[in-house]
């Protein structure tokens, strides 16, 4: 096929549940490509010799290779491609911020829209699962070597899956009752269905990765205690420490953490009350405090579990909303009323101690700030309120502290997460390597994969020769 | 996965459960506690650790059915399994000699009062413990109590058994008697510990309390624990369960308990229901 050809194809729209009708059910939002609209996808990338793509994936998927795969049909082949250095393609394809990572990246964005990597690498994952054609990869021979892996998001898995290939004996240890991290207890149902983290966690155990469910590092055994079993650790922890706003009211009753509103609805089922038995308060005015993924998924939830008006309150604009722009165009088309350059100043309650109303104060964005970003200044005697049931606050997360509480000789920055070599992961102690948002503060899935991988490497030279990275 | 090694009842609606729990049984110290799970459509529930044999590997739990989940625990049996358990959590008990210690335990309180009490002994504190409960049904661990203590008293509300009172009634008596209380500990209903804590308050007594706040995950992920102590905002589950019982905001806690009245009578009728259908 011509370039020129290739450059008339559209951009193949990937079909989604009506908003209407999704706003009220716990159902995954798209539907995914079908075979053919996978082939005249991938008939739209140009195969590039010097693709800038790659370049823009933080794992460097071979994009181009496992995009050929697709055109000439070979699904099986193409995921296998992908796997070859991610491995949780079904998830990365899902989550992904493509727009700022390879997408951004296409030649063809510089014209029109790019191709839909993220797409059909969600494609090919689904369609090598649902046909059952998901297979162990061979297993190096035995080094003897032991590997302690702490925490079990998509860094723990990574670094985990990577050391058991090299044939290392791999344990990891999650505090939750169950495996994934944010991607079983953040994210929700509708973005990732949980049957997918569950079938990549499975993929591990079949590899041979022992999971140690319930089992709180830092309390029933520290750092130390676990080295004196194993050759290396890993601490993939995550930024679990939720972070509130410090104004008045924040303790009422129906005002949550976004940790707590999606922990109660995401792992705990909640929506599901009273076949589960965790509650949550189903509000029928909901704000949500923040404007990043995290905030997107309260709001879309809040709807779901029954709320009239479910807003998102943010205090610059809608050009510095952290959150990927299909989840902020989702929560749109859902009905989610977006309150922007707004800040909350106080939450007002009643006698019973419920939250009743938001004291809001209008934003103007002034001189950028050290994120680059325009500070929003308070605008004087714009103060309104809000009545709402339920509160969110998303905000964000830092370094949860457990673990650096209780390793003594374990380098820590200023804002509590764990200091860790770039390129290798490695902490201040020997032997002990870090990554993912435990060492990056809140980031993104891809991101804590790719430490991972690269601490897997250096774990692997250390642990086979001794050799500090 | 935990097997349940032995079941007992206490009264009509405490349970005694002892659990297979090997390295938790090693590692926990007084004042911790742990969060189980009963099976998948459960929710996770923290119990303090009542006592704990790391000779058998076992920690014992006591707990009262109020809701669906205690009901649903409490008819379970030796040899049945909780899916789920995970501990030991919470910061101990800061034991060291005090000089005298007053344990105060209310209710179902006085089992998480009993491991403490039992430190607290053992550091060489001359311990007095006030142990108290409605009527004399419902009193546990005598036995236990006086075992670890160089004085027990017992209040009942009714005066069915041990001297008619409150507990905090005893408490203003042992200090009035000139008797010189280093450090007051109080664990029971909120309400009880708010009482105790307005008692030695004028004597400037250090006074912990231990709080049940509602809880989730019970590693510091989600902050639905937090309680408000001295101002601040604190997570129960990994700051605490302990606080200074003069710092803290008593009646928000109370408030904040009530958050999910509604789903737990939901959620109980439901149970209740199916129950009765079987
Ligand atoms: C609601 C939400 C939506 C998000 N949406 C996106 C998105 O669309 N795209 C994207 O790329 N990123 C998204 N992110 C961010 C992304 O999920 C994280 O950056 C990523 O999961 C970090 O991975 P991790 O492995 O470092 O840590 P985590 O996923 O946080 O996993 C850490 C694990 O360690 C366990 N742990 C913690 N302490 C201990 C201990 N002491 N002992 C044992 N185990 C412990 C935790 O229980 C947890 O399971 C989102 C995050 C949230 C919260
Ligand atoms: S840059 Fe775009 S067109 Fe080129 S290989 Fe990558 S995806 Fe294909
Ligand atoms: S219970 Fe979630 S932070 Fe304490």
């Amino acid at each position: 096929m011509e370039a020129k050809e290739r450059m008339q194809i559209p951009r193949q729209k990937m079909p989604e549940q009506d908003p209407k009708a999704r706003g009220k059910n716990f159902d995954e939002v798209p539907f995914g490509y079908s075979e053919e609209t996978a082939i005249r996808e991938a008939q739209r990338c140009l195969k590039c010799k010097k693709p800038s793509c790659v370049a823009g994936c933080p794992v460097e998927i071979d994009i181009p290779g496992f995009i050929s795969l697709i055109e000439g049909g070979d699904f099986i082949g193409a995921a296998r491609k992908i796997k070859e250095t991610n491995a949780l393609p079904a998830v990365c394809g899902r989550v992904c911020p493509q727009e700022e990572q390879c997408e951004v990246k296409c030649i063809l964005a510089k014209k029109g829209d790019p191709v839909a990597i993220g797409r059909l690498e969600r494609f090919v994952a689904d369609y090598e699962r649902n046909a059952g054609k998901v297979q162990v990869p061979k297993i190096a021979v035995s080094t003897g070597k032991k590997i302690a892996v702490v925490g079990s998001g998509p860094a723990g898995l990574t670094v985990a899956g990577t050391l058991r290939l090299l044939g290392h004996d791999v344990t990891v240890f999650e505090a939750l009752h169950k495996t994934g991290g944010v991607l079983v207890y953040g994210i929700p149902e509708f973005r990732l269905p949980k049957a997918i983290v569950e079938a990549e966690v499975n993929y591990l155990k079949e590899m041979g990765v022992k999971f140690v469910t319930n089992y709180v590092i830092g309390k029933i055994r520290t750092v130390d205690t676990i080295l004196s079993e194993y050759d290396a650790v890993f601490l993939g922890t995550g930024a679990g420490l939720p972070l509130f706003l410090g104004v008045p009211g924040e303790n009422l009753n129906g005002v949550y953490s976004a940790n707590e509103y999606l922990t109660r609805s995401n792992l705990m089922k909640a929506y599901l009350f009273p076949k589960y038995d965790t509650p949550i308060v189903r509000g029928k005015n909901v704000a949500v405090i923040g404007g990043g993924n995290v905030a997107m998924d309260s709001a879309r939830t809040a709807l779901r579990l029954g709320a009239d008006n479910s807003y998102i309150i943010y205090r610059r604009s809608l050009d510095e909303m952290p959150a990927r722009k299909e989840e902020v165009h989702h929560a749109e088309e859902e009905g989610i009323q977006f309150h922007i350059l707004t800040n909350p100043v106080a939450f007002i309650g009643d006698e019973n101690n419920w939250v009743r109303e938001i004291e809001c104060q209008k934003q103007e964005l002034g001189e950028p700030d050290d994120s680059g970003r325009r500070r929003p200044v308070p605008v004087k005697g714009s103060e309104f309120r809000i009545p709402v049931d339920t509160v969110v606050v998303a905000i964000g997360n830092s370094p949860n502290p457990l673990v650096p509480a209780t390793t003594p000789g374990l380098d820590t920055g200023r804002k509590g997460n764990i200091v860790a070599n770039e390129e290798t992961g490695l902490t201040s102690r020997d032997g002990v390597y870090a990554g993912g948002d435990i060492v990056t503060g809140a980031a993104t899935v891809i991101l804590a994969m790719g430490a991972g991988r690269k601490a897997a490497q250096a774990m692997h030279a250390y642990v086979m020769n001794g050799k500090k990275e | 996965m935990a097997k349940i090694v032995k079941k007992e009842r206490l009264s009509a609606d405490l349970v005694r459960m002892v659990l297979e729990a090997r390295e938790i049984a090693e590692t926990r110290k007084a004042g911790q506690f742990i969060v189980l799970r009963i099976n998948e459509q459960g929710e996770r529930i923290p119990l303090t650790i009542a006592d704990a044999d790391a000779k058998t590997g076992t920690v014992t739990i006591i707990f009262q059915e109020v809701g669906k989940s205690t009901r649903l625990l409490g008819s379970m049996g030796q040899g049945d399994d909780i899916l789920d358990l995970a501990g030991p959590l919470g910061k101990p008990t800061h034991i060291e000699n005090f000089g005298t210690a007053v344990c105060v335990g209310g209710g179902v309180g006085v089992a998480p009062m009993f491991p403490i009490t039992e430190a607290l002994k053992e550091a060489g504190n001359k311990v007095i413990t006030i142990i108290g409960s409605r009527t004399k049904d419902l009193l546990i661990l005598e036995d236990e109590m006086k075992a670890v203590s160089d004085r027990l008293l017992v209040m009942t509300d009714d005066g069915t058994y041990g001297q008619k009172g409150f507990v905090t009634q005893a408490l203003e008596e042992i200090i009035k008697s000139g008797e010189k209380v280093d450090i007051v500990v109080a664990i029971g209903p909120v309400v009880m510990m708010r009482a105790v804590s307005e008692v030695t308050r004028p004597y400037k007594i250090p006074t912990v309390v231990s709080l049940n706040s509602i809880m989730v995950d019970a590693t510091g992920m989600c902050g639905g624990c937090r309680v408000s102590v001295g101002g601040k905002s604190k997570f129960a589950c990994v700051e605490g369960p302990e606080f200074d019982g003069h710092q803290v905001d008593f009646k928000e806690l109370m408030m904040r308990q009530k958050t999910y009245m509604k789903q737990e009578h939901e959620s109980l009728e439901c149970f209740l229901n199916q129950a009765l259908k079987k």
